[in-house]
């Protein structure tokens, strides 16, 4: 509906499609866009670790922003869903079991940075010139409807199910494979008890002693 | 709306991810670089979709697939960091170097050992 | 006549050599017997061969050896009176000194590899003087400078014996280059290295480089004989043993190249500047080592002058056209300086040091060995040439032949027209071997005088720690073994009665090529007068310098006795009638004139600063290179090892790197 509400702001076909005549579109576009830049360069270069991820959030929803814009409505309440709401949690929860420093840490970048720059900027240098290149005079005539929760559900399910079964089976080894992995291994083996051989019967878990550490994080 | 300004926002983003993946030394921010760049693509798949018009909504579904991908991707990357922090006790990345000529290391090493052993003689 | 008696005298001491060498180790008992008797038989074969042969005949046998596509090497046999002569003179000093030498090297543990090398050097010996062929002469001619080599380094634990076999390989090596090329220069202007080719080659005037062939050969002559060039090896090379210096540097092997210039004579006669090259090698020779011997301390080394000086000799007559008076003389003095050096020898053992002068301060050396004293003054009168030893004939036969050539009648008998010496050869040698005979006398009288008779109010003195450079086996303080003695009886009697044994029958001349070897009355009255001269000034000297010896510095001779271990360079001879003689000249003398000096001023010491260019440059500039293509792989390798440095992010840099630089490079190549 937000996706009508904008489309009906705008003219639907341009007269003169040029730069120098923005549409509103364009302009909350690209206001949006120097935001998402900005804070993605914050997120990418403070000092605070914490800070970065709260950074990353405001890049993110900007993100989320402009998949509205482009008319893909479904697909940003599932950004803001799932990055926001997840990813970017998780992301913290991560950054505070690793210890990361609260505050200022100095050595946040590693000593590669320059190098680091100089390849992004050249990749970014080489990537806008192609594209700008390429993509000078297309237009996208954002039509009405074409990302709501209807339209994408029926596209998904008609046309897109193998896949989205698929991606739940990944989905499921992801989960598996992330708690196999953060497991803390019990590393005290279960000490016999002298005497009582139990041959031919798997050590339960009754042969844990209760006083076992817990596992320390999670 | 012109194609040029999501795409050259996703290109700007994307390279601001290689910056982030490239410079950052704690793994949960290179991680969070990596984020980035997944959200550049998606943001060129969803102008594309909506240029194209496409019947089948290809870019909008690939989006939504590669947002799973990218949840599960740093559930998985998260528990390997955690793992690798307890193994080793940092999360940064520059010193995890196992993988590299191990000669200076093992030289380090043995310097150490040695260091140690008059220390304790 | 029988061709296997003169097959087998080489042929018996190289078998000889050979078992001595296989069985040295594990039998020595049997080295003696094996080094004595083949020798000891090759020598009666020769004489057998000789007397076979007789007078006036001579044998050729000859087989291919070798097609070399050029001149053919053949597998030839020579026989003439000059090759009996010599081969009988070697058979007999080769058999006296392997019985010498059993005793005089009786506890050396090297003795079985000494005899077979000697006896190996005897039948190299006997092969240079029975060849026919020029190119199996020079495998006989090379055999023996190896021998010599190793015999003069016998005592290789000392540097001075390493070093003189050293110089006495390289200075010979060094004539024998051009001497290679003078026989193959030879061998390719007559068609053939048969010498009797040769020979005939050169009576027809087929030769066309007769000059050059000369002085080529004459090189090779120069250093084999030790001919003032490259005379200054024989002096060193008494390093070696004693009966080594008897046999190989005295007798035998210095004269072989007497004897071959004595074979190809006719050759030499062709070109008359070779032959005034060759009378003034000799002259500077005979004089300038007859000083050298006034001067020395060592005995040996007063001998090795003395055979230099006698060599110069033969070569003087050589340079006349008389090759007869030339093998005469290589004969006769073949056997006196044998003797002498075995005599040397056996004084040396006697009074355990070298030095003449560490001799004269020892009483009753004289008591001590009665048969080296008096054949040592057989020996010294033949090499002084007193009449009626061998040395007077043979040494008047060389003053005949020169004055013979000074007169422009050369004694050639029949090789060549008297006209082709000329007359200056003649008078050159005539000259200097008149002053060599003065100079003889005098040197041989002083060192009679000096080892024997040192004056008799001597304290007994040589009791202190005796200098010998040489390492004695024999023990000193008992008498000589009779193996040490009478080989100086049987070699004294040639020593005495050859010249006259020779001479009275007319044996000796119709032996040889038949030319007269009496002694004319000019030159006979001239040599034995300057003789008796040299003895009498000598003597005279000897006498004023004991005198003022007696008189002045006695007490502080006998002060210096300790001194006596030092190298007798450094000592000075109470009574030395040398120094009154020499005056000035003395120091130089002493040192050969500083033709060592010279040599390594200029040869050695440009040899060497080139060594250590070369050494310098494959060090510095060769050995660069090589380092740096060890260097620039591993600096390559270590760039390599840097970039795999296990940073992911550094990795994952250069790969983005990588992939934006192909992009850039597509878009803009398309």
């Amino acid at each position: 509906m937000i996706t009508s509400l904008l489309a009906s702001a705008g003219p639907l076909t341009p007269a003169a499609r040029s730069f120098l005549s923005p549409t509103g579109v364009e302009i909350v576009f690209l206001l949006v866009g120097i935001a998402v830049l900005g804070s993605a360069v914050i997120a990418v270069t403070t000092k605070q670790l914490v800070h970065a991820a709260l950074w990353l959030v405001v890049a993110l929803g900007g993100l989320a922003v402009e998949f509205l814009l482009l008319t893909a409505e479904f697909v940003a309440w599932v950004q803001v869903l799932i990055y926001l709401g997840s990813v970017v949690v998780l992301v913290l929860f991560g950054l505070m079991l690793t210890k990361a420093p609260i505050g200022r840490s100095p050595d946040a970048d590693s000593g590669n940075r320059w190098v680091a720059l100089a390849v992004a900027l050249a990749a970014a240098g080489t990537l806008v010139t192609l594209v700008v290149d390429a993509f000078r005079t297309s237009w996208i005539d954002l039509g009405g409807g074409g990302g709501s929760a209807a339209m994408t559900g029926q596209s998904l399910f008609r046309h897109w199910v193998l896949p989205f079964e698929a991606l739940s089976v990944l989905l499921l080894a992801a989960l598996v494979g992330a708690i196999v992995l953060s497991r803390t291994k019990d590393e005290r083996p279960p000490k016999p008890r002298p005497g009582k051989l139990r041959t031919g019967k798997p050590v339960g878990l009754s042969s844990v002693p209760a006083s076992t550490t817990p596992p320390q994080e999670s | 709306m012109h194609l040029v300004y999501p795409a050259v926002l996703a290109a700007l983003l994307f390279s601001i991810g290689v910056y982030g993946v490239l410079a950052r030394r704690n793994t949960v921010l290179v991680l969070m670089s990596v984020e980035l760049m997944l959200n550049a693509v998606n943001l060129n798949l969803v102008a594309f979709d909506a240029w194209l018009r496409d019947a089948l909504h290809a870019g909008q579904a690939l989006t939504l697939f590669t947002i799973t991908v990218a949840a599960a991707e740093i559930g998985l990357g998260l528990a390997i960091v955690l793992l690798v922090f307890r193994t080793r006790g940092t999360a940064d990345i520059d010193r995890l170097t196992a993988l590299g000529d191990p000669s200076e290391d093992a030289e380090d090493a043995e310097a150490d050992t040695v260091l140690k052993g008059q220390a304790v003689a | 006549m029988n061709l296997a008696l003169p097959v087998l005298v080489p042929v018996l001491p190289a078998l000889g050599a050979a078992a001595t060498l296989a069985t040295g180790k594990r039998a020595p008992g049997f080295a003696r017997p094996l080094a004595i008797l083949p020798v000891a038989a090759s020598a009666v074969l020769a004489l057998v061969v000789a007397l076979q042969l007789g007078t006036g005949h001579s044998l050729d046998a000859a087989t291919r050896l070798t097609p070399t596509g050029g001149p053919d090497v053949s597998l030839a046999l020579h026989l003439d009176g000059f090759s009996s002569l010599i081969s009988v003179l070697v058979g007999l000093v080769a058999t006296c000194v392997q019985v010498y030498s059993t005793a005089y090297l009786k506890d050396d543990p090297r003795y079985p590899s000494y005899a077979a090398l000697v006896s190996l050097f005897t039948a190299a010996m006997f092969l240079v003087v029975y060849s026919g062929d020029l190119i199996v002469l020079l495998v006989g001619w090379e055999i023996m400078g190896i021998c010599s080599y190793f015999l003069i380094g016998h005592h290789w634990e000392t540097a001075d014996a390493r070093s003189a076999s050293l110089k006495a390989f390289l200075v010979t090596k060094l004539g024998d280059i051009p001497f290679l090329f003078g026989i193959f220069l030879l061998g390719t202007d007559a068609k053939s290295f048969r010498i009797t080719d040769v020979l005939t080659a050169a009576a027809d005037g087929r030769l066309g480089h007769p000059t050059l062939i000369a002085l080529l050969l004459l090189a090779g002559v120069a250093g084999k004989s030790a001919q003032f060039p490259l005379h200054t090896w024989l002096p060193d090379a008494m390093a070696g043993p004693t009966p080594v210096s008897a046999l190989i540097h005295a007798a035998t092997m210095v004269a072989a190249g007497i004897y071959l210039v004595a074979r190809l004579l006719p050759v030499f006669l062709l070109s008359g500047a070779a032959l005034v090259v060759l009378s003034v090698m000799a002259a500077v020779t005979m004089v300038g080592s007859a000083l050298c011997a006034l001067a020395q301390d060592d005995l040996k080394r007063v001998l090795a002058y003395s055979t230099v000086g006698q060599l110069g000799y033969m070569a003087g007559a050589l340079a006349s056209g008389d090759r007869d008076a030339a093998v005469f003389h290589l004969v006769s003095h073949g056997a006196f300086k044998a003797l002498l050096f075995l005599t040397a020898g056996v004084v040396i053992h006697a009074a355990h040091t070298n030095s003449i002068s560490a001799m004269s301060r020892m009483p009753g050396l004289r008591k001590r060995v009665p048969d080296a004293y008096w054949t040592l003054a057989i020996g010294l009168a033949a090499l002084i040439g007193l009449p009626p030893f061998s040395g007077f004939f043979s040494k008047e036969a060389v003053l005949g032949a020169a004055e013979h050539a000074a007169n422009g009648e050369a004694l050639t008998n029949g090789l060549g027209p008297a006209s082709a010496v000329p007359s200056a050869a003649g008078w050159i040698v005539l000259i200097s071997a008149s002053a060599t005979a003065l100079l003889t006398a005098a040197y041989a009288t002083r060192l009679w005088l000096v080892a024997f008779h040192g004056p008799s109010a001597a304290p007994a003195t040589a009791e202190g720690v005796p200098y010998s450079p040489e390492i004695d086996e024999a023990d000193p303080a008992q008498a000589e073994p009779h193996a040490m003695r009478w080989p100086l009886w049987v070699l004294a009697v040639p020593t005495m009665g050859f010249g006259i044994a020779g001479l009275r029958s007319n044996w000796l001349p119709a032996l040889l090529d038949g030319g007269s070897l009496r002694p004319s009355a000019a030159t006979a009255v001239i040599g034995t007068g300057l003789a008796l001269a040299g003895v009498l000034i000598s003597y005279a000297a000897w006498r004023s310098a004991t005198a003022r010896a007696a008189a002045v510095t006695w007490p502080a001779a006998a002060d210096r006795v300790p001194e006596q271990a030092g190298p007798p360079a450094v000592e000075t001879i109470p009574a030395d009638p040398g120094r009154i003689l020499l005056g000035p000249l003395f120091r130089p003398a002493q040192h050969g004139f500083f033709v060592d000096r010279l040599y390594s001023a200029a040869f050695v010491g440009p040899t060497v600063a080139a060594a250590r260019l070369v050494r310098f440059l494959d060090r510095e500039v060769v050995e660069t290179y090589v380092r740096g293509a060890g260097t620039a792989p591993r600096m390559l390798g270590w760039v390599v090892r840097r970039a795999q440095n296990g940073n992911a992010q550094a990795y994952l840099s250069a790969l983005l790197a990588g992939v934006v630089l192909l992009t850039v490079l597509v878009a803009v190549g398309t």
